[in-house]
Order: structure tokens, then C-alpha cells, then sequence
């Protein structure tokens, strides 16, 4: 019987530099690590990927492995699947963690079902039990209304983590580690599922992940014009527009800009809520923002129980107002 | 061509948030009195993606669905949308499971059905929100998968599917049979029609126990479970917040901005 040990963080890059969810993941990993008393290791597949494994060493990897084929330059699952098998098969790690990444949510519960194992998903916070030495996997259900804390009977132990949940460590170059080439052969005809292309429907201006300020509409809107203002206001502060489901799902903006359990997850500083309720899953994609404000007629919206500052009332009248005196303030 | 889509029988997700309680002792959710049972909200589209296929070429759509005391009329809705055919694995042995265990009941009914060429799942369930059965259903039975698909065409025995990545899509070929998980953006699940309801009232069910798609009851439901649900909690959430006022609407708009100037946010 083999025995596992270690974990393993599943790293990826974003634009061409290590993702943010991937120092997220070493940063928590790492205290993982120390309470097992076993090393934090991270893996690479992808094509000419070698580069980020001294930034993962920085981020408190200490051995990385690295699996660079021409076949794994875009993620195909089949590919990843191969390539996961056999570095898994070679550093028998305890625990291996993803990202709740577009690649995460798709590699995660095959990776794991193909080794016979679980996977959580979404986890909000990940510990080691003292006593089981098990990993306490803590995950949003019922749509973000209540928390589970599972564990897994089975190693590895696989989860997904959902981002700007952990706490990246201080960037150290200086940090010392290994990195471990691992060669992967991948024979063209496993790939069933195969890309044919990629259909970038990219918004001008501030990406959301990266915004300070994000303006979002909800189903309050009423319609596309109704965003018109928004847009005004986040250009005024710099920001970027966001919306919930409803707004999406009606075809009010494009599907990129929705935040939420199934979009994007973000923390800016400055969350505008302007006619949504707040639902739990909507709130899932906002709820790390340091400061929400709510603009609302009900005030029994959900949102304003996790708001900073709201305003009850009709949007339309509230921010026009709002803007004008935004205008006055930053130009004085 | 045979299409199976997964459907499950959930508590409905829209309900207000006040409605959920836990119950800590039994690590369970308790439920608001009037809190309905509905099909998970990603199935509903799964089902719509089965018929947009149908609408175009000769299909026939058999809806699965696992649990214990289902309620037909909630399982019957993809009957109602245009469904040709209903299996359910309705038993107390099924009941209890997480991803492991109903993923290989679901796998083995989906191997007694017999003949399929694409098999749809919602992304994930309202519930437990894991994402997990359906590329674990496409593990088990050695099948091709693609997840969170925004539309699905099949031609010349390929299914091409436009799935959503962070920043637009990707488009994925793939040879069939093949299993593929649905997406809200595919679009507006259709309603039942009253035509659709009266044939689904007439359609017969075929309900399967453990036995009849041979299945070790140790491996399903609770028994077969690989994780353990430890804890069921309710994060506490205070609300501090601060609301801005004025003797208009417009007024307090022009508040927030200097409320939010004043805490220096702008």
C-alpha cells in the first residue's frame, strides 16, 4: 500500500506570471504542511512553464515539478488528467489542492475519481485535525446559506479553494527550493475532448479581479440602459462594472461581468451595490469587498446585512445625485 | 440519437435565507414551513439542452433522477418540457450519499439503460454546490467529458460545445458518447406547455432499486460515501451598517458621496 505524504499545490499562471490563486494556495498550504511535519511541494503542466517555478519556491514551495509538453499548452482535460496521474503517481502527496479556477472546477473531480479518491470543492478554509491528522475541508452549501466541514476517508485528500480565501506568504527570492522536471508523454489520440478555440469576450477597461472599485447592477436595473449610469460611475472612480445573475441571465451585460458563486470572485475596496438583493450566491462573489454599499428600495434586502453603508431608496433618484456630487467632490 | 440527463430533486434555492436553520445536533438543514421542492436550477437547463437538440434532430431524452421518496411531480418536470422517458432510483438505500456514491449509482443505471450517445448534468447542484457527478459519472463509465457548456450542437456523431471560461469561451470537440455539464448561460430553460403536462401525467416512471441495476447497497447512498460531513454551521454575520439618509432620495445620494469621501473611499 502506498503511503502518501506531503501536499501538493496544483499552480497556474496568469499572464504568463504566477496566478494570484496560486500564491494564495502556497501561503495556506504551507501552515498544512508544517502541521502534517511534511513537505509543500507544487507542480507545473503546461508549455514553457519552467519560469514559474522559482516564483513558486518564493511563495514557500519547497520542491516544485514542472511538466512542460508542446500537447499542454492550453488546458485539455484528457492532457491534464495524464499529466496529474503521473506526477501524483511519482510524489504520493497527501493532500492536493487546486484553485476554483476554470481549470480547477474541470480537473479537480476527475483527478480525484480517477484515483479513486473525493474531491471538496470551493473550499472557504482548509485545517489539519489534531487528533485525525485528517484535512478539515470547510465549503459554502445550500448556495452560500450555511457552511459544511467535511472530511475525506480516502488519500489523496483533494479540494479546491476558492480565491482571495487564503492569505499569501511575504514574496522571498531569496528562498531556496527544487525544481523537478517530470517528463509526460502524451499520446495525441487520448485527447477525446479536444480544443478547438479559444473566444475571448474581453471588457474594455479595468479588469473586475482587479479593480479598487466595482459599480454592480442587479435585477433592479430594469434593462442594458439602466447600466448606462454605472458605467459613468465607474469611470469617474476608475473602477469596473459588475452585475449579478439576473442581470446576465436577461442578457443586460455580457456573462463576463457577472460576480458570484458561479463568476467571478472579487474583493475590491470599494463594492456599489446598486439594485441587488443580495442574494447568497451573489454575495459569494462579493463578500471579501472591504467595503459594500448598498443602494436599495427594500431594506430588508439580504445586502445590507453584510453592507458597510446603504442608501433605501429608488436608485434612479439615488444615483444621479450621487454621481453629481461625486463629479463636484473630485473635481475640487 | 439517446440523450440522458441527470436530474435531481432539491429544496428550492430561492427561498429566503431566513427559511434555512440548521440543526446542529442531527447535521442537518431544517426547513422553513411552505419551502417547496424543485429540480436543481443547472438541471433545468441540462434538460433545455436536451431539447434544443431535439428540436433539430430525431432524439430521444430519458430523464434519471436519484433519491428517496421523490416527489413526482417534481421529477416529472422534464416530462412536462418535452422529455420522452423517466427512470428514477428511488429508494432509501440511494438516500445520503455525497458525490462518490451517487456518481457510481447514477454510472451503473446510466450502463442498464443501455444505449446513449450523450449524457447532460447541471454544473453542480443547488444544494451541495459541488460540481462533482458529473465528471465522475464520465470517470466511471471511461467517457469523454466537458464542463460548464453554454450550447451543445451535435453533428456526425461530435458534440461541439461552447464552454464558459473567465474571460469568454472555449470551443471543444468531442467524439460520442460523451457526457457534458450545463451551464445558466446556455440560456432561458423553456416552461412546461399544457400539452407537455397532460402527456407527462400519462408517462409511467420506470423505478429501479439497488437490486435491479446491481449495485452493492454498501457502495450507494450513506454506505457508500467516501467523505464524512462533520459539521453543518450557519456563519454568524453582523450587520453594521450604516444607513445614509435625507430628506429626498436625491439628497441622500448626494450624502453617500460625501460620507464615502469622508471615509476616504473615493
Amino acid at each position: 500500500m502506498a503511503e502518501y505524504k506531503g501536499v501538493l499545490v496544483f499552480g497556474e499562471a496568469g499572464n504568463g506570471k504566477l496566478a494570484a490563486i496560486t500564491a494564495e494556495l502556497l501561503g495556506g498550504a504551507r501552515k498544512l504542511a508544517n502541521d502534517l511535519g511534511a513537505p509543500l511541494s507544487a507542480v507545473f503542466v503546461g508549455s514553457e512553464v519552467k519560469g514559474l517555478a522559482q516564483e513558486a519556491i518564493a511563495f514557500g514551495a519547497d520542491k516544485v515539478y514542472v511538466v512542460d509538453n508542446p500537447i499542454l499548452k492550453d488546458y485539455q482535460t484528457d492532457a491534464y488528467l495524464l499529466a496529474m496521474e503521473k506526477v501524483v503517481g511519482q510524489v504520493l502527496p497527501q493532500v492536493v489542492l487546486m484553485g476554483q479556477t476554470a481549470i480547477g472546477r474541470d480537473l479537480a473531480p476527475r483527478f480525484a475519481f480517477r484515483l479513486k479518491t473525493t474531491a471538496t470543492m470551493d473550499c472557504v478554509d482548509l485545517a489539519i485535525d489534531p487528533a485525525s491528522k485528517r484535512l478539515l475541508q470547510t465549503k459554502p452549501v445550500y448556495g452560500g446559506n450555511a457552511h459544511g466541514v467535511f472530511t475525506s476517508a480516502t488519500d489523496p485528500q483533494v479540494a479546491t479553494v476558492r480565491a482571495k480565501t487564503m492569505t499569501p506568504l511575504p514574496h522571498d527570492p531569496s528562498r531556496q527550493g527544487e525544481t523537478i522536471d517530470v517528463k509526460v508523454d502524451i499520446d495525441p489520440s487520448t485527447v477525446k475532448a479536444r480544443l478547438i478555440q479559444k473566444v475571448a469576450q474581453a471588457v474594455e477597461g479595468v479588469r473586475l479581479e482587479d479593480a479598487r472599485v466595482v459599480v454592480s447592477g442587479g435585477r433592479g436595473i430594469g434593462g442594458a440602459d439602466g447600466f448606462k449610469p454605472l458605467e459613468e460611475v465607474a469611470k469617474l472612480l476608475k473602477g469596473a462594472v459588475g452585475a449579478s445573475r439576473p442581470a446576465c441571465d436577461n442578457g443586460w451585460v455580457p456573462n463576463v461581468r457577472l460576480i458570484g458563486l458561479t463568476g467571478k470572485i472579487i474583493g475590491p475596496e470599494l463594492y456599489l451595490a446598486v439594485g441587488i438583493s443580495g442574494s447568497s450566491q451573489h454575495m459569494a462573489g462579493c463578500s471579501t469587498a472591504k467595503n459594500i454599499v448598498a443602494i436599495n428600495k427594500d431594506p430588508e434586502a439580504n445586502i445590507i446585512k453584510q453592507a458597510r453603508y446603504c442608501v433605501i431608496g429608488d436608485w434612479r433618484k439615488v444615483l444621479p445625485a450621487f454621481t453629481a456630487k461625486l463629479k463636484e467632490l473630485l473635481a475640487s | 440519437m439517446n440523450i440522458i440527463v441527470c436530474v435531481k430533486q432539491v429544496v428550492d434555492p430561492e427561498a429566503p435565507p431566513s427559511a434555512f436553520k440548521i440543526d446542529p445536533a442531527a447535521n442537518r438543514m431544517v426547513l422553513g414551513p411552505g419551502v417547496m421542492s424543485v429540480l436543481s436550477p443547472f438541471d433545468e437547463y441540462a434538460v433545455e439542452a436536451a431539447l434544443r437538440i431535439k428540436d433539430k434532430q430525431p432524439a430521444k431524452i430519458t430523464a434519471l433522477s436519484l433519491g428517496a421518496n421523490l416527489q413526482r411531480e417534481v421529477v416529472k418536470k422534464p416530462l412536462s418540457m418535452g422529455a420522452d422517458a423517466l427512470v428514477l432510483l428511488d429508494d432509501e438505500a440511494f438516500a445520503g450519499g455525497d458525490s462518490w456514491s451517487t456518481a457510481y449509482a447514477l454510472a451503473m443505471a446510466i450502463r442498464k439503460i443501455g444505449s446513449y450517445d450523450l449524457i447532460l448534468c447541471g454544473r453542480q447542484a443547488s444544494d451541495w454546490d459541488a460540481g462533482l457527478v458529473g465528471s465522475g459519472i464520465a470517470e466511471i463509465l471511461g467517457l469523454p467529458s466537458v464542463t460548464v457548456a453554454k450550447k451543445i450542437e451535435v453533428a456526425d456523431g461530435k458534440a461541439r460545445v461552447e464552454r464558459i471560461v473567465s474571460d469568454g469561451y472555449e470551443v471543444v470537440e468531442t467524439p460520442l458518447p460523451a457526457l457534458v455539464t450545463v451551464s445558466n448561460e446556455l440560456g432561458q430553460a423553456r416552461y412546461p406547455t399544457i400539452k407537455g403536462i397532460m402527456t407527462a401525467k400519462k408517462i409511467e416512471p420506470v423505478v429501479w432499486k439497488p437490486a435491479d441495476i446491481g449495485v452493492d447497497p454498501a457502495q450507494i447512498g450513506a454506505a457508500g460515501r467516501k467523505t464524512n460531513l462533520l459539521k453543518l454551521f450557519q456563519p454568524v454575520r453582523e450587520g453594521k451598517c450604516e444607513v445614509i439618509g435625507g430628506q429626498t432620495p436625491e439628497e441622500a445620494g448626494a450624502n453617500l458621496a460625501l460620507k464615502l469621501r469622508d471615509a476616504k473611499l473615493l
